[in-house]
């Protein structure tokens, strides 16, 4: 019987032998794929069980962090998070994370690849894992102004402000907002905030980031961007040259004659009067007399019709090609299918008020390890040349004039120049829905440089229909985001 | 078996030569080892969990040590000619499982389970009872030959036990398996015990019956098939087989039983037709019941599928379960070397982590080293049974030792492969390892058969009797 017997051993020899085989493709072989499975909680788990970097702003960490009950130890925690929620985006246990939290999720949790020599040493040093820092361009006291001036106007809105020479990013605000703190945990109170901030069960749809991912026709503000294009393609030569704009003017394939906001002065104006009163016949009629390829090339060149990530995403602007003359015509007065993100605008603002260079617009200044080591820095780099320098000047001359003497006089600040463009933009059916208010204005020091410019745009549905206009209630808060930046550089 | 009318220097047996050292003390420096390892493992989870040496250590430690001393002396007194290894093994193995059954208790997670936190003191419970018995079968099973006495009660009882949970308002349904009675508090699982009685069945039935096995048979291309009527027994146990799968749709029990019986059959009979027979009878089986059980369908669906499973499970899907991925999760997070005990998550698999899952929490913590490690004290335990059938002087202790070592060898690599994804999962748990009252009891009782057995193998020859007639049997060699 002793040869069965040893035949037998070595059949479970070979059962313990392939449970062998298969413990080492398991926990060796496949250990890695089965470890960082994106449906393994041990991911999420270790992914919470330390601190958080943080998010700063002028030096001072914009976020925090508390402990949780569960198997999640920490959960982000935000200072003045509404505020702020615009440009951090958010973090939550339960429902992942958006914005600057998820593009430099890796360096705030300690993750990225960038740290691995770092926590490999630290590994061994039996320290505990920490997360690094994410360092932004942003201005306290600007992005404060910033939303304090859309929460007093208690409607819709948002304001970008960005400093012309780098692209760095001062301001992006959004209202209304909501508390990133919140939605936070991963407990049923997270679970409830997160239901009522969805746009489903809240028109006012608070997480949408309108700074950078509404579009929103510029209307009046737009016509800069007309200016600009016929400066550039010598259309004219100068502000003060008479423009050829009869009034009324029908445009062109259409019965429909293009109207003006009351009786100002348009027929023939010259560009400077025409931006300070802004008329819709002259730059209507501008824009067709460039006609669809030209006025496209400029707005390309200010960034429209593409996405700007600054890291984070920004919706394309939109200026339509292979349109028909009156649609054109319509097009460069920031009407029919113009539209454009706040973001857009600030940057159109920067790029006049920069003497025609474009600067990539950014956010995020510096990377920074658990030690505050640099990692990575991002250096001002330059997009595009939408506009010579001279005819920037010229530009900034007759918005300038717009708030001397213009729409925009509730912009001006004591000693110091300022230009800027008002604009109502009008929506909806036949003209039905409350009209957008915007504003754009840059700041300029005495050397001529510029400090800031910003955009700011309103969304008024209780307002009465003649009481919006950019300068009424958009201009006081560009004003405020401009002095509260000026001040800070003093 | 090997009495000789030639002097003593001429003995033939399959074992050490006469006076044989009783190797009780190289069993009591394994045991040393064996209780204070577990606790180091202890102390382990406590100072990863708490940050402080748990305050149980000097009871825990000190109870894992009364209950493996008393083992000891009570095999000193009784068998002390056994295998020195398998006691050692069995109480390492046990003791490291209450560890990872107290480590589960500690897991917040786990609050909200049946016996949430407090399955390590009732599985220390079970384990003083599974020692009891193993006392039990040392000390009033003085010869394990007197099992041969009770071989067609074995086979009602094995029959009775296996259909208990099938008995309404005494059987219960947990998770599809219907393999479970429940007693008072007590849940029972009687598959477990029915091992032990079928393999005394099994060894008894085919020591008288081998021969008519293994000779009357007829050639057929170069395979003996048996006789019809020979045949009847394994039709009957595999019958019985099939019938577990479909009322208790328990596809490991079933694998088990049968591939026990099959091990049985080709040791006794030596004839490699059987091995063909059950391996052809056993798949035949499980693919027709697995084709029509929509348990057994969702299990080899799990399995071919896990991460589906998973989905489904957790879109709130009735009927599936996230387990059989979890574990995956478990094995794959602990790597090479684990997390270090406490450490690891393995408490996500949640129901069952620590009976049936046990084995993900050792894969996770003590990672690939320590798991590959525990499998081979499994493979130790085997390797000990099967030397012991080797040394048996009888052909039903080889029976009994083979066929309890092989059904072990089974059960592990049954629970293990299913657990690592190998094989579809069943309803077995680890032995000593995994929390549950009935496995660890009857496993003792199996180590105490064991015992016995090599005791009765290795113990030297009784001294010739004077007169040779009084020999019931003498064979004489030429």
């Amino acid at each position: 019987m002793n040869k069965p017997l040893r035949r037998i051993a070595i059949f479970c020899g070979l059962l313990v032998l392939t449970l062998l085989i298969r413990d080492n493709w398991l926990q060796y072989v496949q250990a890695d794929e089965l470890k960082e499975d994106e449906h393994n909680r041990r991911v999420a788990i270790e992914r919470y069980a330390s601190p958080r970097g943080d998010i700063i702003v002028d030096g001072k960490a914009i976020t925090s962090h508390a402990t949780t009950e569960g198997d999640f130890k920490y959960k982000r925690t935000y200072k003045d998070g509404a505020m702020w929620a615009p440009v951090t985006g958010y973090v939550s246990q339960a429902f992942g994370a958006t914005q600057l939290e998820s593009i430099d999720d890796g360096i705030l949790t300690g993750n990225d690849d960038r740290l691995f020599f770092r926590n490999t040493l630290d590994m061994i040093t039996g320290k505990k894992r920490e997360g690094g820092n994410v360092v932004t361009t942003l201005n306290s006291a600007a992005q404060k102004a910033a939303y304090d001036g859309l929460k007093k106007q208690g409607a819709k809105g948002a304001v970008v402000a960005i400093e012309p020479s780098t692209g760095k990013i001062l301001s992006m605000a959004s209202y209304p907002s909501y508390d990133p703190t919140s939605i936070a945990g991963s407990n049923e109170a997270a679970g409830e905030a997160w239901n009522k901030l969805q746009k489903k069960n809240n028109p006012d749809d608070p997480m949408l980031n309108r700074a950078l991912r509404e579009v929103y026709p510029p209307g009046s503000t737009f016509k800069v961007v007309t200016a600009a294009a016929a400066l550039e393609h010598g259309k004219y030569d100068s502000a003060d040259e008479k423009t050829d704009s009869p009034l009324p003017w029908t445009m062109p394939g259409t019965t429909t004659e293009l109207k003006n906001e009351g009786n100002i002065p348009c027929e023939d104006a010259t560009l400077r009067e025409a931006l300070r009163v802004s008329c819709n016949t002259v730059f209507g009629k501008l824009g067709y007399d460039l006609g669809n390829a030209q006025m496209l090339e400029t707005a390309k060149k200010f960034g429209f019709t593409e996405e700007q990530f600054v890291p984070v995403r920004s919706s394309a602007s939109v200026f339509s090609d292979g349109m028909n003359d009156s649609q054109v015509a319509l097009s460069s007065i920031g009407q029919y299918n113009t539209a454009a993100t706040p973001l857009q605008m600030a940057m159109v603002t920067s790029a006049i008020a920069n003497n025609g260079t474009l600067m990539k617009p950014y956010m995020v200044d510096e990377l920074q390890a658990p030690n505050l080591d640099t990692i990575e820095k991002t250096d001002p780099e330059e997009m595009s040349k939408p506009l010579s320098a001279d005819n920037a000047q010229i530009l900034q001359s007759m918005m300038e004039t717009v708030v001397e003497d213009g729409t925009g006089t509730n912009a001006q600040i004591d000693g110091v120049k300022v230009g800027g463009k008002t604009g109502t933009a009008q929506h909806g059916e036949n003209n039905s829905k409350n009209p957008y208010a915007w504003f754009i204005s840059y700041a300029k020091a005495d050397d001529g440089s510029s400090p800031v410019a910003v955009a700011v745009v309103i969304e008024d549905d209780n307002a009465v229909r003649d009481d919006i206009s950019g300068g009424g209630l958009a201009a006081p808060i560009a004003k405020n985001v401009m002095e509260a930046v000026i001040d800070s550089k003093k | 078996m090997s009495s000789t009318t030639n002097p003593p220097t001429h003995h033939t047996s399959t074992i050490g030569a006469i006076g044989a050292p009783s190797r009780r003390n190289t069993e009591l420096a394994l045991l040393v080892f064996a209780v204070l390892i577990p606790v180091f493992a202890y102390a382990n989870v406590g100072l990863a969990i708490n940050d402080e040496v748990p305050a149980g250590l000097l009871s825990y430690g000190f109870g894992l040590g009364l209950l493996a001393g008393v083992g000891h002396l009570v095999v000193r007194k009784f068998a002390p000619y056994a295998d020195p290894l398998l006691l050692p093994l069995a109480t390492l193995l046990n003791g490291l499982g209450l560890v990872a059954i107290w480590r589960l208790d500690q897991s917040e997670l786990l609050q909200d389970i049946e016996q949430a936190g407090t399955a390590a003191p009732r599985q220390l419970m079970y384990t003083a009872m599974g020692i009891a018995l193993f006392v039990a079968v040392m000390i009033f099973l003085k010869d394990h030959r007197v099992l041969q006495r009770y071989t067609y009660i074995s086979m009602l009882g094995a029959l009775f036990l296996l259909l208990l949970p099938l008995v309404p308002g005494l059987g219960k349904n947990i998770y599809g398996a219907k393999i479970w009675i429940q007693v008072g508090s007590f849940s029972i699982q009687p598959g477990e015990f029915a091992k032990i009685v079928l393999a005394i069945f099994f060894a008894g039935y085919l020591m008288v019956k081998r021969d008519a096995l293994a000779l009357a048979s007829r050639r057929f291309m170069g395979l003996y098939l048996p006789r019809g009527r020979d045949l009847g027994p394994i039709l009957v146990v595999w019958i019985v087989s099939i019938l577990i799968l479909v009322f208790e749709t328990d596809l490991g029990t079933s694998l088990l039983f049968f591939g026990m019986f099959v091990i049985m059959l080709y040791v006794a009979t030596e004839r490699t037709s059987w091995i063909v027979f059950g391996l052809m009878m056993s798949a035949v089986g499980a693919v027709g019941v697995a084709s029509f059980e929509p348990h057994i369908q969702q299990r080899v669906d799990a399995w071919l599928d896990p991460m589906k499973e998973y989905a489904l499970s957790r879109a709130g899907v009735g009927g599936h379960s996230e387990q059989a991925q979890q574990a995956l999760w478990a094995f794959g997070s602990g790597g090479t070397l684990g997390t270090g005990w406490g450490q690891g998550h393995s408490e996500l698999i949640r129901f069952a982590a620590n009976s049936d899952f046990i084995l993900a929490t050792f894969g996770e913590e003590l990672g690939l080293a320590g798991l590959m490690a525990l499998l081979l004290l499994y493979a130790l335990i085997v390797e000990r049974g099967v030397r012991t059938a080797l040394a048996a002087r009888d052909p039903f202790g080889k029976l009994l030792a083979i066929g309890l070592s092989g059904a072990f060898a089974l059960q592990v690599f049954v629970v293990a492969g299913g657990v690592m994804g190998l094989i579809p999962l069943t309803g077995m748990t680890m032995p000593f390892l995994a929390y549950g009252g009935s496995s660890v009891i009857a496993n003792w009782a199996l180590i105490g058969i064991l015992l016995r057995i090599s005791d009765t193998a290795r113990r030297p020859a009784p001294a010739a009797p004077a007169n040779p007639d009084a020999e019931m049997t003498q064979v004489v060699r030429p």
